[in-house]
């Protein structure tokens, strides 16, 4: 989507603020946001993917403004409530009105180092051989859809060229929205700086995304 | 913990939401306040950019493991004990003379977590992801650093689930020094590619 996430090359935002290595939280409710998603991303109701969508949906003004702790627990919020889990009036009076659905899925606090050693990998099989190869010369295609993408706006419509097949992967596009895993080849995809940011662009710049096979088409 | 179950109206705005939130999940049985403590143990003590500065270092003193690490990232992570969430899909990228590797999320705030640990601020806001894919070598001004003109940059944005782990080029001066000791030479922004490893 045409969202306030979609940040690469937009210009007034200013310097980047560098800060000290270990200081990774600005409030005490900060890292409880941060453990509250990941345990609640346990009950199973939506993927990663349906979550990024869910903090990209934020209004943009709310989005460019908030830390990033705020955005998570906004659209922790928007999940919860959208699944049925908690209502409106629940986090408005702040308690409890109606029991919880999955709570049998709770984690326990044994089973966190392993879940966390874990992950989730989202490799699939393949179900089609790769169209393009290492040294194609593709074009993105110009996909704007109000919906969940991955492919940046920076990136639409641009010619680049592959420099790694990924296998299949499961395609952020379908799966935020409930619509299956839809398993897609993942490509790196290389362009030049001047091709993307026009003359001024820095001669010695090479940017690359990782894209699904269906953003690309020859070029 | 959530022994004052109701009236937030004291706190400031994001305490008392998010206390409220914490509230309504455990009274749910949605969430286990020993789970909490547990997530963040992890995060706090099991990742982290000091484990990515072990394997930075042992690629600097084990052209095998260097090798290996080059081929299959995710593999050799493993091999020192890291792996799991937003690291399932490693790809390690090694700076030189001649090319300079950046990583950045245009689009969030993906980061190879095993490794690296949670991510900065900076990482995840908008100067860095605007300004990194288009003005890297401006970004890099902001961490203090200079790279010659004629050092190409590669930048990474990480759309999908590959997360990317920088190897920073081995600074002089350092024949001899054991892996230990190196490692402590090796910053996180060095592992992002907005910073250089720092010479002894």
């Amino acid at each position: 989507m045409n969202g306030a996430q979609d940040l690469g090359g937009r210009h007034g935002f200013g310097a980047v603020v560098p800060e000290p290595e270990g200081e990774l939280f600005h409030a005490e409710w900060e890292p409880r946001v941060l453990a509250l998603t990941l345990a609640c991303g346990a009950l199973g109701y939506w993927t990663l993917d349906e979550s990024r969508h869910a903090r990209e949906s934020l209004a943009p003004a709310t989005y460019l403004t908030a830390s990033y702790y705020r955005i998570w627990f906004e659209a922790l919020c928007a999940l919860l409530t959208r699944h049925g889990e908690v209502t409106e009036e629940e986090l408005v009076i702040g308690r409890k009105l109606q029991d919880g659905h999955r709570a049998d899925r709770a984690w326990t606090a044994a089973a966190v180092p392993g879940i966390m050693a874990k992950g989730g990998p989202t490799d699939r099989a393949a179900t089609a051989p790769a169209r393009f190869a290492v040294g194609d010369r593709v074009r993105t295609r110009n996909l704007q859809p109000a919906t969940h993408t991955r492919l940046p706006g920076y990136a639409r419509e641009k010619i680049g060229t592959v420099t790694a097949l990924h296998g299949a992967h499961v395609f952020p596009d379908t799966n935020a929205h409930g619509q299956g895993e839809a398993p897609a080849h993942l490509y790196t995809v290389a362009f030049e700086g001047r091709d993307l940011w026009g003359a001024d662009g820095d001669p010695g710049l090479l940017v690359s995304i990782d894209a699904w096979e269906p953003y690309l088409e020859t070029a | 913990m959530h022994d004052d179950t109701q009236n937030h109206s004291h706190l400031d705005p994001m305490t008392a939401r998010v206390k409220a939130l914490e509230t309504i999940l455990t009274d749910k049985g949605l969430v286990r306040p020993e789970t909490l403590e547990a997530i963040l143990q992890h995060v706090e003590t099991k990742i982290g950019p000091r484990n990515g500065a072990q394997v930075v270092a042992r690629a600097w003193t084990d052209p095998d493991y260097a090798a290996r690490l080059r081929a299959d990232a995710t593999a050799a992570v493993a091999e020192m004990g890291f792996t799991g969430r937003q690291g399932e899909h490693l790809i390690a990228v090694f700076n030189s003379q001649t090319e300079h590797h950046l990583v950045v999320c245009t689009l969030c705030s993906c980061y190879p977590w095993p490794v690296l640990g949670l991510p900065p601020t900076w990482y995840k806001s908008p100067p860095y992801r605007a300004r990194a894919v288009r003005d890297p070598r401006g970004v890099l001004t902001d961490f203090g650093v200079d790279l010659p003109d004629t050092t190409r940059i590669r930048v990474w944005d990480s759309t999908a689930e590959l997360r990317y782990l920088v190897v920073p080029q081995r600074p002089p001066g350092t024949d001899g020094m054991t892996a230990e000791d190196l490692a402590a030479l090796v910053t996180r922004d060095s592992m992002i590619g907005c910073g250089l490893a720092v010479r002894p």
